[in-house]
């Protein structure tokens, strides 16, 4: 009964000293990560065993969540394009100055691939796709879980992990892969729209020698994989805390919030592990 | 096994079982049950609010296991209905007293989801079996209306037609004529009735019924078996003749009869 012990962590009184306080938020945080991996290989195991049960039931959700973890945001993801790809080179003028124009257009192609393709693609998206999808992940699951539906789906036989969390899994890791693409070549494109309305001498040609120059084989491949484990882990952190436990209805509000800081720390600690995979390589 | 054997064959039986609830499976809130019903048997389990009707049916319906005690389905002792016990799972149907149904999917979605799930129907393959429900719990007319939109005492006929898409042996309600009115109430005791005595969509076999309730009332019927919440504890009592004969506060309360309190 690991979530009663988890409640009684959660609602035992304040302890007194502070050593108490942090051993206890510890002892929660242990039980979190056990508790999220778990559910990761449940789900991971669910997928891989039922890929081929009731297809004609499981794959249209599959459809459904991928258009609304992908293509529902795109709009959304358009204009934060624009104004990324506005600001990232903006700043990037006024910030090398001191090298001149002619000096300061050479890196235009380099900053864009270390600051949009390595790193504020992949995480901006998934934070933008976190806070649009997977809250609505959270809510949704939790009111399933607190109304009941669970337990429906269980005495109907339909295995509550395959029909609620595995077409959300897949969803948003498709969702956050594609979103990422979208914006990092949307960022590209702007970024040197931004230049040439600010006059700035550097053809489109140069541009793309720049980023070419710039990108490796590598880069590519961990940007895919950072991607679809953002959008994997998301899926996992939200489904958790929407299904995984029993819930009152109040409840499901403060477990939202608790999902979405959690699904940040989540990306913020994958991003940390792919620096150090570039450090390494 | 011969007609007659399996007539009388144990699909249910409890022994000293304690039942837990959903959210703690250790908070007991039934103890003493003891239970044997039998195939083609129609039970109903009476006690008033908060007695523990929905965690008992839960822990029958294998969501839950009994927190103590021998609970044996079709012979076979039992605790939760996992994967490895899926065709177990779907000799029993499940009603809830709210339906559980699915809000993003309309009435008949809703009643083929399991068919649907169980045998990888398109949904076009389904609407023969889907319609044919309908008609039978006359819910044709607003088969296209998703739940929000109807009333409370339409969703629990979605969610019985929707419990039967898969043909079950046993049929377990919780509360089914809570909150109805008498035109509705009436509707569900013909129909479990004829369920009961076999209907020809279920092949005409006679069905295994568990029902729940907070009002004996509806229920008098000499073939029907009784059994009582009291205090925590399950109490079998048979059939209605000893409903009647019975002197317990609860009974009388059961039966909206004037209890002697002194509640000055």
């Amino acid at each position: 009964m690991f979530h009663i012990e988890k409640q009684w962590l959660r609602h035992a009184p304040l302890p007194k000293s502070f050593s108490n306080y942090f051993g206890r938020k510890l002892f929660l945080l242990f039980l979190t990560v056990h508790g999220l991996g778990a559910f990761a290989l449940i789900s991971l195991g669910v997928l891989l065993k039922k890929w081929t049960v009731a297809p004609n039931i499981i794959r249209p959700l599959i459809f459904k969540e991928t258009a609304r973890a992908g293509i529902k945001l795109l709009p959304m993801f358009i204009f934060v394009a624009l104004a990324l790809g506005f600001l990232t080179i903006g700043q990037a003028m006024a910030g090398l100055t001191h090298l001149g124009a002619s000096g300061a257009i050479q890196y235009l192609g380099t900053i864009m691939v270390i600051v949009i393709v390595r790193e504020l693609g992949p995480l901006l998206a998934a934070v933008l796709v976190l806070a649009r999808v997977g809250t609505a992940n959270v809510i949704e699951l939790g009111n399933a879980r607190a109304l009941g539906d669970v337990e429906a789906l269980e005495t109907m036989g339909v295995d509550p992990v395959h029909y609620l969390v595995v077409p959300r899994v897949i969803g948003m890791t498709v969702g956050v892969f594609a979103l990422t693409v979208y914006l990092i070549l949307g960022t590209l494109v702007s970024g040197y729209l931004f230049a040439f309305l600010q006059d700035v001498p550097l053809t489109p040609s140069q541009y793309y020698l720049q980023l070419a120059d710039s990108l490796t084989s590598l880069d590519f491949a961990l940007v895919a994989a950072k991607s679809l484990l953002f959008g994997f882990f998301i899926a996992i952190v939200t489904c958790y805390h929407g299904l995984a436990q029993p819930l009152r209805l109040e409840e499901v509000s403060r477990v939202a919030v608790r999902a979405v800081s959690q699904g940040i720390v989540v990306c913020v600690l994958i991003d940390a592990l792919f620096i150090l995979l570039y450090l390494v390589t | 096994m011969n007609e007659n054997e399996n007539q009388n064959e144990t699909v249910i039986e409890m022994r000293d079982v304690q039942v837990g609830t959903m959210r703690d499976l250790s908070e007991v809130v039934l103890e003493n049950v003891n239970l044997s019903a039998a195939r083609g048997e129609f039970w109903v389990v009476a006690g008033p609010q908060h007695s523990g009707k929905s965690d008992f049916l839960m822990m029958t319906a294998g969501l839950m296991p009994p927190a103590n005690g021998c609970y044996k389905f079709f012979g076979n002792e039992t605790g939760i209905f996992d994967e490895s016990r899926l065709a177990d799972r779907l000799r029993m149907g499940f009603i809830f007293e709210s339906a559980q149904l699915f809000h993003d999917l309309t009435i008949a979605e809703n009643i083929a989801l399991p068919l649907r799930y169980h045998k990888n129907l398109s949904p076009s393959d389904a609407v023969k079996a889907v319609d044919e429900l309908l008609e039978l719990t006359e819910l044709k007319p607003i088969a296209d209306v998703t739940p929000a939109n109807l009333p409370r005492s339409w969703h629990r006929r979605a969610g019985l037609a929707r419990a039967l898409t898969l043909q079950p042996e046993i049929l377990l309600l919780d509360n089914p004529l809570g909150g109805l009115n008498a035109r509705h109430s009436q509707w569900w005791l013909r129909f479990l009735d004829g369920l009961w005595r076999g209907h020809k969509l279920l092949g005409e076999k006679p069905m295994t019924i568990i029902a729940t309730t907070d009002d004996l009332r509806p229920w008098r019927n000499d073939a029907r078996r009784f059994a009582l919440l009291k205090d925590g504890e399950f109490v079998s009592l048979g059939a209605w003749n000893k409903i009647l004969s019975s002197n317990e506060p609860i009974v009388k309360e059961l039966l909206a009869q004037p209890v002697e309190e002194n509640i000055l």
